[in-house]
């Protein structure tokens, strides 16, 4: 159990929650949050956005239940806590993008901690947040509102790119960077996803991701695929 | 002093507590988690003969007090388990059950007598890796095979009787809560030398997105189970077990010790425990003590003293 610090709403449905407690964790791993009994079923999969010495935080978007629940967390409150899990974003040299697109930029404000120097690009739909603290962090900003923040990312220009967002985000910047390679840019782009969640753990099989080489585990093989690797359906 | 054991056959297991096939992996996630070997058993992921990739699309949704699922026994197949599974599974000290699944009647039998190689080599070289086999008759996630023998009893009994005449090891049976009558397809399976059966399989269940106007599961059903399962459960472990003499494994919705003496008071031997693994990680670490605690409260010596009684 650990104790919530704080839970600040950023924008619509949007909250940051900081909870105690030195839990650990690397750049991209997830916790399983739990802040109820036996409903809802099952516990929620957070992307870390922050480790400090005394405290890990999430950011989440209230989609059902479960977040809902967690929005109503007030400091004071306990949740249960589950994890480090997954494998993560591995450590890089060279020239660092970090890529999100709304939630999605959860876990990149961590590596933008652990990989200083990388350039962040955030696009939102409707309303930006989290901007200012990563713009401290980031050696270039690009926001963007309304459109497509990968229209901004030169991927020849990097060795590395780090993409979490959407579905159709992941699937478009999978294809940039095999485009990029395929005109002889060596930039090795790494996608998290956010397949839905059962144990957290690599047990049920339920986040099944398929790859080239078979059926992997988003939670205990990935989040963090190379995008090469996996093969989207639709 | 309280005991927590059971026994099927010669098999004993040194609490009623097995996890259930699907939910544990084959047990090493878990034991990271805590130690696995205080569990009675475990019963591993669903195996085929041949490797299979399982269901794409939505594989999981939450209901009301349960989920759905959809993984559409996704596992490695019989050859990759036993060699990279088994060398983990010798080293358990509690009860390690292969589920055992198939697409054909020729799968089930080929796949059991794999096991039954294994089971015989490893004798020879003075090991164990596998106490038992979890025939499963009743996934309801895959379109061959599964269910289709889980349904109709003479289907059943035909895999039973070829997959009996197979192998050596204790061989329990999973029914289907879909199965046409469940007390004579257990009886079925007693007849053909069935060790034990194990109920209940998930529901079949669905799920509509009524924005997309389409089920969420692109395999249309999937399977039922969670606390929303537990009174059908129990009720089929209490007929089922007032229908024959060989030992039930009970299971659908346990998320407690008190659930956990239903079941037994309803007449199963020992219990299995699925989806609460997903909502606490660490349930095997507690529903021993726990159903320890409530034995010496109410002062049952033995599970012997209230099984079945209803």
């Amino acid at each position: 159990m650990a104790t919530v610090i704080s839970n600040e709403r950023l924008a619509e449905g949007v909250f940051h929650l900081r909870v105690e407690g030195n839990h650990g964790g690397q750049m991209g791993q997830f916790y399983m949050l739990r802040a109820w009994g036996a409903y809802p079923l099952l516990s929620r999969p957070l992307s870390i956005h922050q480790v400090n010495d005394d405290g890990v935080e999430f950011l989440y978007h209230v989609v059902g239940e479960g977040t809902a629940i967690l929005a109503g967390l007030i400091p004071g409150d306990t949740v249960n806590l589950e994890g480090p899990f997954g494998s993560g974003f591995p450590f890089v040299s060279g020239k660092v993008a970090l890529v999100g697109g709304g939630i999605g930029i959860a876990p990149l404000f961590y590596c933008a901690e652990k990989l200083p120097g990388s350039d962040v690009y955030l696009g939102f739909s409707r309303e930006a947040f989290r901007t200012e603290a990563f713009s401290s962090r980031a050696a270039s900003l690009t926001v963007d509102v309304g459109g497509r923040i990968l229209d901004s990312v030169d991927f020849a220009a990097y060795d590395h790119i780090f993409v979490c967002g959407p579905h159709p985000m992941l699937k478009s910047a999978q294809q940039k960077g095999q485009a990029a390679m395929e005109a002889g840019s060596r930039t090795q782009v790494y996608l998290s996803l956010e397949n839905r969640m059962a144990c957290g753990i690599g047990a049920c099989l339920v986040c099944s991701v398929s790859c080239r080489d078979g059926q992997r585990k988003a939670c205990a093989d990935g989040p963090v695929f190379l995008a090469e690797e996996v093969i989207f359906h639709d | 002093m309280t005991n927590l054991s059971a026994k099927i056959g010669n098999v004993h297991f040194k609490n009623p507590i097995v996890m259930a096939s699907g939910t544990f992996g084959f047990g090493h996630e878990y034991g990271k988690m805590y130690d696995v070997s205080t569990l009675g058993g475990i019963s591993g992921k669903g195996l085929t003969l041949h490797p299979k990739a399982g269901n794409p699309g939505i594989r999981v949704y939450e209901t009301a007090s349960g989920m759905l699922n959809s993984v559409g026994l996704e596992n490695p197949g019989i050859e990759a388990f036993l060699a990279k599974e088994c060398p983990y599974w010798e080293n358990l000290d509690t009860v390690r059950i292969v589920n055992l699944g198939g697409g054909t009647l020729e799968d089930y039998v080929l796949g059991a007598e794999l096991i039954q190689q294994d089971a015989d080599a490893r004798q020879r070289a003075g090991t164990t890796a596998v106490d038992m086999i979890e025939l499963n008759i009743s996934c309801p996630n895959v379109k061959e095979g599964g269910i289709a023998f889980g349904i109709k009893t003479p289907a059943a009994q035909e895999v039973v009787r070829a997959v009996r005449r197979v192998t050596q090891l204790p061989l329990a049976v999973k029914l289907s809560p879909q199965a046409e009558d469940i007390a004579v397809m257990a009886q079925m399976c007693e007849a053909e030398g069935a060790d034990a059966v194990s109920l209940i399989n998930t529901i079949s269940g669905m799920k509509i997105d009524v924005r997309k106007r389409s089920s969420v599961f692109n395999n249309l059903y999937a399977g039922l189970s969670g606390p929303a399962i537990k009174p059908v459960a129990l009720r089929m472990v209490h007929q089922v077990s007032k229908n024959v003499n060989i030992p039930v494994m009970g299971m659908g919705g346990i998320t407690s010790a008190t659930d956990i003496i239903e079941f037994i008071m309803a007449g199963a031997t020992v219990v299995q425990v699925g989806t609460y693994n997903f909502m606490n990680l660490r349930a095997g670490s507690t529903l021993a003590d726990e159903l320890l605690q409530f034995m010496e409260e109410e002062k049952i010596g033995s599970l012997d003293e209230i099984r079945g009684i209803i």
